[in-house]
């Protein structure tokens, strides 16, 4: 059971990322990129790591993509872009380094040394009962990483105001431009 | 069945000066959004935002009475440790935050820009600093310098009619953002090599065991020392400071070269004091360089300037030199030096940038050396007070600058640092020229030219920013005629464990 899930979302991986490179409109791209995140949320949960599969599926497949998507549909994607490659020898050094990579990657996965943990073809590693890591990341959380978890509550409220800070339109005060030439409020 | 959580013990006062000023931002930002643009919102958050300094100062002082008795208090599992340090440079933080809100009340007004998240965004920015004074882990400290950093992007951009403040506030988010990640990798290093991200962790692992392979550790102690030196200004890592500190708005400007250099050098003197001691020979050269490029392109640098903004930010360039030379010697004697001058820095430097605030006419942009000719004749209270800080910071006797400049040339002796007090001494003497150049050209008449001068200058300033130069010069001049008891203060404030 675990194989053949793992098989088609490995599939789908890999499916996903092909199609991100290869679709000539950009929103396919990024709807394409939402499956390849997705898929390796439940490759994630394969292993048994519930926390980060939800992180995944949060930040990656909802945060970063729909952001993704924000920017493509305020510039338009009408336009088509000429295909012309800006630098000449992008395409076989690109190929290139993906061959290193892959064989990087395929070389550590046999091997133990690499990272200390049981090997891909051994046995996984697993953490005991069902949502322990979920329990074991609040332990900490609310325990030892109690005063950095709370300043982190403060940096996002500070994130928050000045985003509205400098996105607002700086026509709230009208008088102040009377002064000048007229500039161009951002 | 897993056993139930038990979290940490936490003491409430310890935490209370931070509590305080991120209460108080909040409820600006509620208040703002509740009573929307009514002409009460402004004053109402002013009185929210001073209540909330004068809070969280008032704790400090309970505060310093209670560990002044006991030992340092330790508290949320560890990653606070309050101490005499901590509550020294988190008074000098909240003296500097409440300065800033005083000043830019009027400011404000006259720009045009009241927006009650100016205030709130100026007291979170202190509530990190506080939270850095006190940080007992390397994972706090790189939360609080990004909760102090963060607000001070914004408000370098506050004023965005001006260009030359959104310049500011980009220029100082992609160097900030960038030291923040070196910082980090520094912080991932050292916990590499180590194991814990606490900073007495840190030292008593050290203590016990010794490093078979440096290299981890020694790249996290370079990363660290990178970091934090972009956020104290040091050479090389100043190139922001000019366009930051002459773009942003000139309030803010006292608030960065004050507030932010005396929480990143609590950074700074608790990182390495807490954590490094035994690898003092291995950071001290670093720091050394820090110090003479610091001294060196500060003074030379500033003479050359034409716009005082920019001017008072290469001089505190150079003043961030000679705390490294208190810092750089690596004794509690060293300590002392390195706080008193941040205690004297700050008011002096507060000081001047609030004399431009109240001499400069709307629109906040016209610093240039020519549009301060003859300010002293035209306005001596002014004049003379701007004459009067920059003079304090030239170090001429009698004012705190001489004291404090004192203080750090006895401790670089009493270490055996030749070097550096001699380097110390001619910036000293290189960076006395440019303060004179200002005093001399507030104190010539200008020629009557064309009808741009003065024009809309304020003949009267406002009561706020009275108060400030008033307080300000006033602490300047105790710290340089009865040195004693400030002394005292920092020396009790020097001891770290």
């Amino acid at each position: 059971m675990t194989v053949v899930l793992f098989f088609i979302f490995g599939a789908l991986t890999i499916g996903g990322a092909l199609g991100v490179v290869l679709a000539r409109n950009p929103v396919h791209s990024a709807l394409f990129l939402v499956l390849t995140l997705v898929s390796v949320a439940v490759l994630f949960l394969l292993q048994d790591a519930q926390l980060v599969a939800a992180v995944q599926i949060i930040v990656y497949a909802g945060a970063i993509v729909v952001l993704f998507l924000f920017v493509i549909m305020l510039l338009g994607v009408d336009q088509t872009e000429p295909f012309a490659e800006p630098l000449r020898f992008q395409r076989p050094v690109a190929l290139a380094l993906g061959a290193i990579l892959l064989a990087e990657v395929l070389l550590l996965a046999g091997h133990r040394w690499a990272t200390g943990a049981k090997t891909a073809r051994g046995v996984g590693i697993t953490g005991g009962a069902f949502g322990s890591n979920i329990q074991r990341v609040a332990r900490v959380l609310f325990t030892t990483f109690l005063w950095p978890f709370e300043i982190t509550a403060v940096l996002l409220v500070i994130a928050v105001i000045g985003a509205v800070v400098l996105a607002r339109r700086s026509a709230q005060t009208p008088d102040s431009e009377s002064e000048s030439a007229p500039r161009s409020g951002s | 069945m897993t056993p139930p959580i038990s979290t940490p013990s936490i003491n409430w006062l310890a935490i209370s000066p931070e509590i305080a000023l991120a209460a108080a931002g909040v409820v600006m930002v509620m208040l703002r959004s509740v009573l929307r643009r009514r002409p009460i919102t402004m004053p109402l958050c002013v009185v929210v935002a001073i209540s909330g300094v004068v809070a969280a100062g008032a704790v400090e002082y309970r505060l310093w009475q209670v560990v002044d008795h006991h030992r340092a208090i330790s508290t949320v599992a560890g990653m606070v440790r309050v101490d005499l340090f901590g509550i020294f440079l988190g008074v000098v933080v909240l003296g500097a935050t409440l300065m800033t809100l005083l000043l830019s009340v009027a400011y404000l007004r006259r720009e045009g820009l009241d927006a009650p998240e100016y205030l709130a965004l100026v007291l979170l920015s202190a509530a990190g600093m506080l939270a850095m004074t006190t940080a007992n882990d390397l994972i706090v400290v790189f939360l609080a310098l990004e909760v102090l950093s963060i607000p001070l992007y914004v408000l370098a951009a506050f004023d965005r009619r001006r260009l030359s403040s959104q310049e500011a506030g980009i220029k100082y988010f992609v160097l900030g953002a960038f030291s923040s990640a070196i910082f980090l990798y520094g912080v991932a290093l050292t916990y590499g090599a180590t194991g814990t991200t606490s900073l007495t962790g840190i030292a008593s692992f050290l203590a016990h065991n010794t490093l078979l392979d440096q290299g981890t550790l020694l790249a996290g102690i370079a990363f660290l020392l990178v970091g934090l030196g972009f956020k104290v200004a040091a050479v090389p890592f100043h190139m922001w400071t000019p366009d930051v500190y002459q773009g942003a708005p000139t309030p803010i400007t006292a608030f960065m070269s004050a507030a932010t250099k005396a929480a990143g050098f609590a950074a700074l003197l608790r990182v390495f004091g807490v954590a490094f001691p035994l690898y003092r020979a291995d950071w001290r050269p670093a720091v050394f360089a820090l110090a003479v490029l610091s001294l060196v392109v500060g003074s030379v640098a500033a003479v050359v300037q034409t716009d005082v903004k920019r001017m008072l930010a290469y001089s505190s360039i150079a003043h961030a030199g000679y705390i490294l030379i208190g810092f750089q010697t690596a004794t509690s004697r060293g300590r002392e030096a390195a706080l008193l001058y941040l205690f004297v820095y700050s008011f002096m430097t507060v000081g001047a940038f609030a004399v431009l605030t109240v001499a400069t006419r709307r629109g906040d942009d016209r610093h240039s050396l020519d549009d301060y000719r003859g300010l002293a004749l035209e306005r001596p209270i002014v004049g003379g007070l701007l004459i009067f800080f920059v003079l304090a910071q030239a170090g001429i006797p009698f004012t705190g600058g001489f004291i404090a400049k004192l203080e750090v040339f006895s401790a670089a002796a009493q270490a055996h640092q030749y070097v550096l007090l001699v380097i110390g001494v001619l910036a000293a003497v290189v960076t006395a020229y440019f303060y004179l150049r200002i005093a001399y050209t507030v104190l010539t008449p200008g020629e009557e030219t064309s009808s741009a001068k003065p024009l809309e200058t304020p003949r009267r300033v406002d009561v706020w920013s009275g108060l400030v130069l008033v307080a300000c010069a006033a602490l300047v001049l105790v710290v340089g005629v009865v040195p004693g008891v400030f002394v005292h203060w920092a020396r009790d404030a020097t001891f770290l464990l």
